[in-house]
């Protein structure tokens, strides 16, 4: 077994792209992501890899199209403003079936918002990034090693189903430190082949195209559908959320991410005091974990969201619950993290109003 | 019976959309015809832009991305960076190039990026049906310049071959027309020079192509080309603005 080293979130989840075989990364510089593309600059030249630093984050998305256009494996990474710069390229990869890992290590907003943590971007990921019928994957890790574990998945995921994937992560987990097992080294030539890359068709086969146009309204809404499809595939198979003391939980806390590390706090000490709380931790924020949701909703009598947000995430939970069990909402925003007793504290108030 | 004239091999067999006395037409078919005589239609990856020539990714044998508008440097980029052996061109009009798509274009030039662009400067935006270019001349009536492009509203065209050749990254910065065969011929020698430097590894080499565009000038494609002779010949005159391999700068 490989030996635990003890990593910040943003370098660790950087060496585990390397790992999984990435070798192209394309970035421009923003807080709090700015040790992920450190750690690409001097780490790809030893590997054979190509680290680029972009005019923008436009031309940074553009160029992940290209590459992810060859068949290569590729990432970037940013930081919420930055992720609305890339939203334009997302949106064409996701029009144009290319897979690739964008990662986001949130920060408050909206505008130029903070540079701490924070999980408003929410929104953004898991409602479509960019403009159409589109969606992507989102992983939303809650520990450095998870946020490492997840990498490979997105990757692997994303070629699969031809579908750009999203680690949501946030300031917190980017620039924590923890213990973490790195995976595996994969050598990149030994990646699956992509026969639909546009690579130089070398007289052998007909020409590959890569492209998001469609004139014909008949063909495109044809293309669209058969996404649909993998989508639909997707939410029927890649569903993945943890849970902790739920069996016999009255209360549903619902976190993902940083707010779940907070909320785990806040659960334990519920438990502590005789309420039976439980946490439901989303691991996929796209799909969303909607069967855990909707399963809890027949034992459980009452749902509490947390966010690090004005509240977003709590529309999955309502749509899920589908008004079965009141569902209520606690965040802050602007990059402050909630406290564990502030979290308690909501879990009292509910704990009370259903008895 | 022999043959005299036949299609590159570069092009496929698709009928090309664009308007009667459009010089793309022209222009697809000296790419195309390079490539043949280069011999890297098998290794050769071409990006679309958004403007008249969006379809292109129809027209060329090669493999073909279709790029975001103005993008097309940077896709390029990950294209290039990805497959250094690979032979990787844009094809870009002026509103892609010089407008939207200008801080791709001057960064991908001003890096060396290994590529060939292809640039098609007809002074309008030909397929939004003829509004204002970066490139469109002062006093120039376009959809969006009803009284003439008046520069102190609408500020002044680009000139984009002068603007590069500054850039060090710069192996070739070259203007010409496809008004007439001389030009034409012309034309493709720049072209040519234009792939040959990226196999040689030779860095940015753009080709800037004076095009009409009968359609939304108002003109016909007599009075077009003669248009462009008269009015954006003076403006963007043709010529090698930078050549590594002769050492020329400017006119």
């Amino acid at each position: 077994m490989a030996e635990k080293v003890l990593m910040k979130g943003n370098e660790a989840l950087a060496e585990a792209a390397i790992s999984a075989g990435c070798r192209h990364f394309f970035g421009y510089p923003i807080t709090p992501q700015t040790e992920l593309a450190a750690y690409m600059a001097k780490t790809m030249p030893k590997v054979g890899g190509v680290y680029l630093q972009a005019e923008s984050e436009v031309a940074a998305i553009n160029m992940v199209l290209g590459a992810a256009s060859t068949g290569k494996r590729v990432m970037t990474s940013s930081s919420s403003p930055g992720i609305s710069l890339k939203s334009e390229g997302i949106s064409y990869m996701a029009g144009s079936d290319l897979p690739a890992l964008i990662v986001n290590v949130q920060r408050g907003g909206p505008g130029l918002g903070g540079i701490q943590p924070g999980q408003a971007d929410y929104a953004q990921a898991t409602r479509g990034v960019g403009h159409g019928d589109a969606r992507i994957l989102v992983f939303s890790p809650a520990t450095v090693q998870e946020m490492v574990d997840l990498v490979t998945t997105a990757f692997e995921l994303g070629d699969k189903y031809r579908i750009p994937a999203m680690i949501l992560a946030d300031g917190m987990l980017g620039q924590m430190m923890e213990p973490v097992i790195l995976p595996e080294k994969q050598d990149p030539a030994s990646l699956p082949k992509k026969d639909w890359a546009a690579a130089g068709h070398e007289g052998k086969r007909k020409k590959n195209i890569i492209n998001s146009l469609y004139l014909d309204p008949y063909l495109l809404e044809k293309t669209i559908v058969e996404r649909q499809s993998r989508y639909k595939a997707i939410k029927a198979a890649h569903q993945m959320s943890e849970e902790v003391y739920t069996e016999d939980a009255d209360i549903i806390v619902v976190a993902y991410g940083a707010s779940a590390r907070v909320s785990r706090s806040a659960v334990v000490q519920a438990r502590a005091e005789g309420i039976k709380a439980g946490l439901l931790r989303p691991v996929t924020v796209w799909p969303y974990p909607d069967d855990a949701v909707k399963k809890l909703a027949d034992s459980a009598k009452a749902f509490l969201a947390v966010e690090m947000s004005a509240g977003q995430m709590v529309d999955d939970v309502r749509l899920a619950v589908n008004g079965k069990r009141p569902v209520k909402f606690f965040g802050r925003t602007g990059g402050v993290i909630p406290t564990p007793n502030e979290v308690l504290e909501q879990i009292r108030a509910l704990a009370k109003e259903v008895q | 019976m022999a043959v005299t004239f036949s299609k590159p091999h570069a092009l496929t067999d698709d009928i090309f959309h664009y308007c009667p006395g459009c010089t793309h037409g022209i222009i697809h078919r000296l790419v195309a015809e390079v490539i043949d005589e280069l011999g890297i239609e098998g290794k050769t990856i071409g990006i679309a832009p958004v403007g008249c020539a969006v379809l292109a990714y129809n027209y060329f044998a090669c493999d073909m991305i279709e790029a975001a508008h103005g993008r097309a440097p940077a896709v390029a980029t990950g294209v290039k960076r990805s497959l250094p052996d690979s032979v990787c061109f844009t094809y870009q009009g002026d509103g892609d190039l010089a407008a939207i798509g200008m801080a791709e274009t001057v960064h991908a030039a001003t890096r060396g990026e290994n590529i060939t662009v292809i640039f098609v400067n007809n002074a309008i935006y030909g397929m939004t049906g003829g509004q204002m270019a970066p490139t469109s001349l002062p006093g120039q009536v376009t959809q969006t310049t009803p009284y003439g492009r008046d520069v102190k509203l609408a500020g002044n065209p680009i000139r984009v071959c002068e603007l590069l050749s500054s850039l060090d990254g710069v192996a070739l910065a070259e203007r010409v027309s496809v008004d007439n065969v001389k030009n034409v011929n012309n034309a493709k020698k720049a072209i040519k020079k234009a792939f040959q430097n990226q196999i040689d590894g030779k860095g940015y080499s753009i080709v800037e192509i004076l095009s009409s565009c009968p359609t939304n000038w108002g003109l016909t494609p007599n009075e077009a080309l003669q248009w462009l002779r008269d009015n954006m010949m003076p403006y963007y005159p043709l010529g090698v603005y930078k050549d590594i391999s002769r050492e020329v700068t400017a006119q």
